[in-house]
């Protein structure tokens, strides 16, 4: 069936004018898959928040009499080889996460958007110049990037997010770009012209708020993604340094262990699965009841 | 088609330009001498002088200005020498050279895995939509791209290798030397290569089918009476695979940076493992050729894509 064809039969039954937020909230509340992934997210957002008063030991300072321990009531995961409480530690390994992630999407989505905007709405040489360079960017593999900036940078939580802002930026500039174009080609945005509206204007009162959709929604899966790159990168030994706690590192921690206490690595791994699949459901979710493409069919 | 390929062309030169700035600025501009790091680490094999390490640092050439030193290396890249490795003391052009296929192997049957499979199991998913097929095809994929890739090697190792015993938990052995060991050992690197490609693949590859099943042409082959074999093969299946080649592509990259991390869990004397110890070691000859070595291959992957793109679907060419 043609898109033709479903707007004309939609006009002929007339529905009900439905208010935007309310078909928002209809459409994205209608997987269950979406709840459960906001429903983690929301637990996960308040065990970083609130890691100081739900880890039931210290996560930087275990008791050596207490080392290698099976799951048991104290320790519900376990302990690792210095005797640290591995859930503790995952507690406040959501921290290193979240942090990572949102400073790094708030940085990237900030210079990424940006770079697109002027790309698209200038033209010419600025726009070839620009989207090059996003495309060469985009030849390294992000993680490869991030592992060579933050290489040559040295460890550290703040190198690591450098390195990935840099490696993620060309993804939203790319974006921003296609949609500064097509919104460009509206007649509202000539006629605005003509009324004599500067760039500066056009760009923020228009290109703007139409990209802000597909950006939240980029913004969603991208979290996840990082999420991942965080931990990819933490468990190869670059980032945090011990003994803070980061989901990757645990992994390799445990790696030693793994026929004795397998846990220690399966725990912090199930973890960042579960998180980076909530992302991905919500940023699903999002597309499904932002995209204007659907309305309608949804 | 042909002013199409050059524009293409033209524009890869250009990208190829700035990647080799990026690759020599990134690692050479930020701070860290690592000449110095270098010597800090040798420092077992007796203590340099100051004297010796100069020595070394014209050897090295780094004693030049940064164009200099980029232009040299440009050169000697044109010219096939890759520079000289300091941590190894060898060719980086040989250690390269020498791992390259062990990641190849293991990165194209990856590929190869993750494209077939995944078109298959989108296409299936598709076709059966709504039923438990699809549910667990969906599932699969949507729980594929969120696993860490590392984390499933270890899951692998421990079931597969520890428990179980079925297979061996690492190492590489070429094909060459003994078939049926190379296999054994390269089965659970390639799931763990595969299964991020896989799941897009076969997300993409559903949704797609899905969009063309609802055209108008393939409604016109329904009414015209023609067999589903027939439908699915000539109408819907070559036009749904369009923009699943581009997310080929992009698995090339990530077959590559799989890779950094499964030779890692896998202890697989591979490219990435190279980068990921000369990482560690500031070996920035060779962090500097090998990156730029996988960003070329990705920049002309991409390249592919982008042309026979071109030629599947003329309305690209012309816009």
């Amino acid at each position: 069936m043609s898109e033709q064809e479903t707007i004309i039969t939609g006009a002929a039954e007339a529905p009900p004018p439905v208010s935007e937020w309310k078909r928002f909230r209809r459409v994205f509340f209608q997987r269950k898959l979406v709840i459960f992934g906001l429903v983690v997210l929301m637990m996960m957002a308040f065990t970083a928040i609130f890691a100081n008063w739900l880890a039931p030991h210290n996560p930087y300072r275990g008791n050596l009499a207490d080392s290698l321990l099976q799951p048991c009531w104290k320790y519900p995961l376990g302990t690792d080889v210095l005797g640290k409480d591995t859930l503790s530690r995952l507690i406040y390994g959501s921290r290193t996460a979240f942090m990572v992630g949102f400073i790094t999407v708030g940085i990237a989505a900030v210079i990424g958007v940006s770079l697109g905007l002027l790309a698209g709405y200038l033209g010419g040489l600025a726009n070839m110049i620009i989207m090059r360079c996003m495309d060469a960017l985009m030849c390294f593999p992000m993680l490869l990037l991030a592992l060579v900036i933050a290489a040559v940078l040295g460890g550290g939580i703040q190198n690591v997010i450098i390195a990935l802002s840099v490696a993620t930026v060309p993804g939203y500039a790319r974006v921003m770009h296609g949609i500064t174009l097509s919104v460009r080609e509206n007649d509202y945005i000539l006629a605005e012209e003509a009324m004599g509206a500067g760039n500066v204007r056009t760009m923020l009162r228009h290109v703007l708020p139409n990209s802000l959709p597909p950006m939240i929604v980029l913004i969603t899966l991208q979290l996840g993604m990082l999420i991942l790159a965080e931990a990819s990168l933490s468990f190869l030994g670059i980032g945090i340094e011990p003994p803070g706690a980061a989901w990757g590192s645990m992994v390799a921690d445990g790696y030693q262990y793994l026929l004795t206490n397998p846990v220690l690595s399966f725990a912090p791994g199930l973890t960042i699965m579960l998180v980076v699949f909530a992302f991905n459901m919500v940023g699903d979710g999002l597309r499904d009841a932002l995209d204007p493409r659907l309305r309608g069919l949804l | 088609m042909t002013a199409y390929i050059i524009r293409r062309l033209l524009m890869a030169l250009l990208v190829l330009f700035l990647v080799t700035l990026i690759v020599f600025f990134v690692i050479r501009l930020l701070p860290g001498d690592p000449l110095l790091i270098f010597v800090a680490q040798s420092q077992t094999s007796g203590s340099m002088s100051m004297k010796e390490v100069e020595h070394l640092r014209v050897e090295f050439g780094l004693d030049k200005p940064i164009l200099v030193q980029y232009v040299r290396w440009i050169w000697g890249i044109l010219h096939g020498d890759l520079g000289m490795s300091i941590n190894y003391h060898e060719d980086v052009g040989k250690l390269m050279l020498e791992r390259f296929p062990v990641t190849l192997y293991l990165g194209m049957s990856a590929f190869i895995l993750s494209g077939v499979l995944g078109i298959l199991l989108g296409l299936v998913a598709a076709l059966r939509r709504g039923t438990w097929i699809d549910t667990l095809a969906t599932t699969f994929a949507n729980v594929g791209v969120t696993v860490p890739v590392f984390w499933l090697g270890l899951l692998l190792i421990y079931f597969f290798g520890l428990k179980l015993g079925w297979l061996p938990i690492a190492g590489y052995t070429s094909p060459f030397d003994n078939l049926w060991l190379s296999i054994r050992k390269a089965v659970m690197p390639v799931i763990c290569l595969s299964i991020v490609g896989l799941a897009m693949n076969a997300r993409q590859m559903r949704s797609s089918v899905l969009e063309v099943a609802q055209q108008d042409y393939v409604r016109t082959a329904w009414s015209k009476g023609l067999r589903e074999r027939v439908i699915v093969l000539r109408h819907i299946l070559k036009n749904s695979l369009i923009p699943v080649i581009t997310l080929l592509g992009i698995g090339v990259g990530f077959v590559f940076a799989g890779s950094v991390l499964v030779e890692t869990v896998f202890a697989i004397p591979g490219v990435g493992r190279l980068l990921v110890t000369s990482v560690f070691a500031q070996d920035y000859v060779v962090v500097q050729s090998g990156t730029l070595v996988i960003a070329v291959i990705i920049m002309v992957s991409n390249l592919i894509v982008d042309i026979s793109y071109g030629w599947l679907d003329p309305r690209i060419r012309y816009g």
